[in-house]
């Protein structure tokens, strides 16, 4: 395992707080010998340190599969949007940007364009996490120019369906007929299939699932990563429930996102043949 | 298309020799050229070591933003491309800029306001990158023609905001700009503006020093926050401060944070007073009782008018500001002194620039603040309506 990225300084190393000398013992980086992912998360340090949304929420733990799957989080920027994921970001290890609500592909664009200008010899990673409102209703626009435009970015939609963190209004993502706010006779049209709009934007990679299964999101994040990397836009649209909203308990949101997977996420997953071509042969490199 | 790679100590990527700014404004030799703003955007932007820069077509901007394509096509600017709208291109010079790049765009009237949220967002990251704003009218109705009412959204974002009067000006204010917001205890964003048309649009002789001389490159490691860039080791932060958390602790950390960004605009004063030579700059006569406070174009009319004034026997003088943002406040104190009557000639209908001027000097200074003439929505200001605003002034109640 790579623990060998996160250097304290001896002279500061007694006043530094634990979970950063933890970071420094047992935090695994890229390492092209030993994958890191799902199965390290029991012994390892995190790069999630906590969190402050409710408990149970099935944000969190797809949050914690994606920062697991990450292949080189060393040189991985995450760039976040308003809503209930950026609470988490103040609470990760790596170099992470909120910006304004609805921008963040376009913020994507920026830095990416230019670690590729500034760093042409070192592969690294942007990756776009916001939430349904942010990726679907307010973004949308900045969203699907970045697919056109063929930005090198993965884009993760953290899908509940709904405003959580504004107190539970309609989104675009909300399923027809449910009653929100906002939508108090029940919502009007469909739900927007994001992951078909990014297909026919120009997604190489484009998933549709729910975060039921971290071993599956672990490999949905890590493949679309080395495509965005290698050929172009990714995207993925994870369902993760605000069992808040939906009036569930903190520990059914599994049971949710499982019941989800035969119905409104039931899986879709495009790969374009070039894409297909590339991680056929990343597994064929031993890189997945 | 240029490598970063290829920069050496002395030499830029595109081969120019690497120079202080203080060599590019003030000691390396000029020659004398003629062309329009946007044409001198490009020489400056060209002389400027520029790795990124996003565009977006409005008018009267475009033309500037074509050419700085023609620069990155050329090999002389990183990274560029066309955006999707202001408000993507305002976040994508975000997300350059926060990368560590020196960065740069240019934007007009209702662009500026389809991507004012960024403006503050600007500041707050505390992101050094420079909006070359070429006013222009506000829709509705629509309106094309210059018009700067759009400078009176911008004066709050937390942003330095400095206007250039002609292309001359443009050349020298854009290059300055970058090294006075690249100062680590100043690095705010800057705004640099110029009257659409009016210095976009016109062409004057300018003074330029040889092209094979370019700024030293924008060190982001010198910056108060590390670039988003994955080079220093990942730690728990966010590149500005979260603050979302309903706590004593979160409402002061916002508070402090819009303090500092204030106090960082008022800290680059003296770096441009080196840079611009003067906050203001006056001329006319200096004993004069009649003053004219101005900024941009305006400030060319008004000297129009002192020189029409001089032929009638009336001393006046002109007080150009050349920094809005800072408020060139102590500077314009000293330039009024001996003035009973100041005019404050705008190129829009609220009178901006009066209010401001009346909030620096309200209680420290009895010269009267007269907001006008002002005109509006493409409209000219000649010299005459300027003179007729002072002879109403002088022979009240008896007309012009």
């Amino acid at each position: 395992m790579g623990t060998h990225i996160y250097k304290i300084n001896p002279e500061f190393r007694d006043i530094m707080p634990k979970e950063i000398i933890d970071l420094e013992e047992n935090a695994t980086w890229s390492d092209t010998t030993d994958k890191r992912g799902i199965k390290e998360l029991p012994e390892t340090k995190e790069l999630l340190e906590e969190h402050s949304l409710c408990a149970g929420c099935p944000e969190a733990a797809a949050l914690r599969y994606v920062l697991a799957a990450l292949p080189k989080p060393e040189d991985t920027v995450i760039v976040n949007s308003t809503g209930c994921t950026s609470l988490m970001f103040p609470h990760i290890a790596l170099h992470t940007v909120h910006s304004l609500f609805g921008n963040q592909n376009a913020v994507a664009t920026g830095i990416k364009r230019v670690l590729d200008w500034r760093f042409p010899d070192i592969e690294k990673d942007v990756v776009v996490l916001a939430g349904d409102g942010a990726t679907v209703d307010i973004g949308l626009d900045y969203t699907l120019q970045s697919f056109f435009r063929q930005e090198n970015i993965t884009t993760i939609c953290f899908d509940n369906e709904v405003y959580a963190n504004t107190g539970g209004q309609e989104s675009g993502a909300t399923p027809k007929g449910q009653v929100f706010k906002m939508a108090p006779t029940g919502k009007k049209f469909e739900k927007v299939k994001m992951w078909e709009l990014a297909v026919t934007s120009g997604c190489h990679y484009s998933m549709n699932m729910t975060a039921s299964a971290p071993k599956a999101v672990a490999k949905a994040v890590r493949e679309a990563i080395f495509v965005a990397r290698y050929l172009g836009p990714t995207f993925l649209n994870i369902y993760t429930p605000c069992i808040l909203e939906i009036g569930l308990n903190a520990n059914e949101g599994l049971r949710e996102m499982k019941e989800q997977d035969k119905e409104r996420f039931a899986a879709f997953k495009f790969v374009s043949p070039e894409a297909e071509e590339l991680l056929a042969k990343l597994k064929e490199e031993g890189r997945l | 298309m240029s490598k970063r790679s290829d920069m050496t100590e002395t030499k830029n990527w595109s081969g120019q020799t690497l120079v202080t700014a203080d060599h590019m404004l003030f000691e390396a030799p000029r020659t004398k050229h003629f062309m329009t703003g946007s044409e001198v955007l490009k020489e400056a932007v060209k002389r400027c070591t520029v790795d990124a820069s996003v565009s977006y077509p409005i008018t009267p901007q475009s033309e500037a933003a074509h050419l700085i394509g023609e620069l990155w096509a050329e090999g002389y600017v990183g990274v560029y491309f066309r955006g999707e709208n202001e408000f993507g291109v305002m976040s994508e010079v975000a997300g350059c800029a926060m990368a560590g790049a020196r960065t740069i765009t240019t934007t007009s009237g209702p662009g500026t306001l389809r991507a004012m949220e960024n403006f503050a967002q600007w500041s707050g990251t505390r992101i050094p990158c420079q909006l070359i704003l070429m006013a222009r009218g506000i829709n509705s109705p629509l309106t094309i023609q210059p018009d700067n009412l759009e400078v009176s959204y911008m004066l709050e974002t937390g942003c330095q905001i400095w206007y250039a009067e002609n292309v001359q000006e443009l050349f020298d204010m854009s290059i300055a700009a970058f090294v006075v917001a690249e100062k680590p205890d100043v690095h705010v964003p800057i705004i640099t503006v110029v009257d659409g048309f009016f210095v976009s649009h016109t062409r004057e002789s300018v003074m330029l020093p040889e092209d094979d001389i370019a700024l030293f490159p924008y060190d982001p490691y010198k910056a108060p926050l590390p670039p988003i860039d994955s080079e220093t080791p990942p730690g728990r932060f966010l590149r500005d401060p979260f603050v979302m958390k309903s706590n004593y602790i979160s409402y002061a950390a916002h508070a402090s944070w819009q303090w500092e960004i204030r106090s960082a605009v008022e800290r680059s004063v003296p770096y441009a007073k080196h840079y611009l030579k003067g906050l203001v700059h006056v001329t006319g006569d200096a004993d004069a009782e009649i003053a004219f406070i101005a900024c941009g174009t305006a400030s060319y009319q008004a000297k129009e008018a002192n020189r029409e004034l001089s032929k009638l026997g009336i001393k006046s003088k002109v007080i150009k500001l050349r920094t809005i943002r800072p408020f060139p406040e102590a500077e314009l104190l000293e330039a009024l002194k001996g003035v009973k009557t100041a005019f404050v000639p705008e190129f829009n209908v609220v009178g901006w620039l009066e209010k401001d001027v009346k909030r620096a000097l309200y209680g420290k200074c009895d010269t009267e603040i007269v907001g006008g003439p002002r005109v509006a929505g493409g409209m000219s200001m000649p010299a005459e309506a300027i003179l007729r605003e002072v002879m109403e002034k002088l022979n009240s109640g008896k007309g012009a």
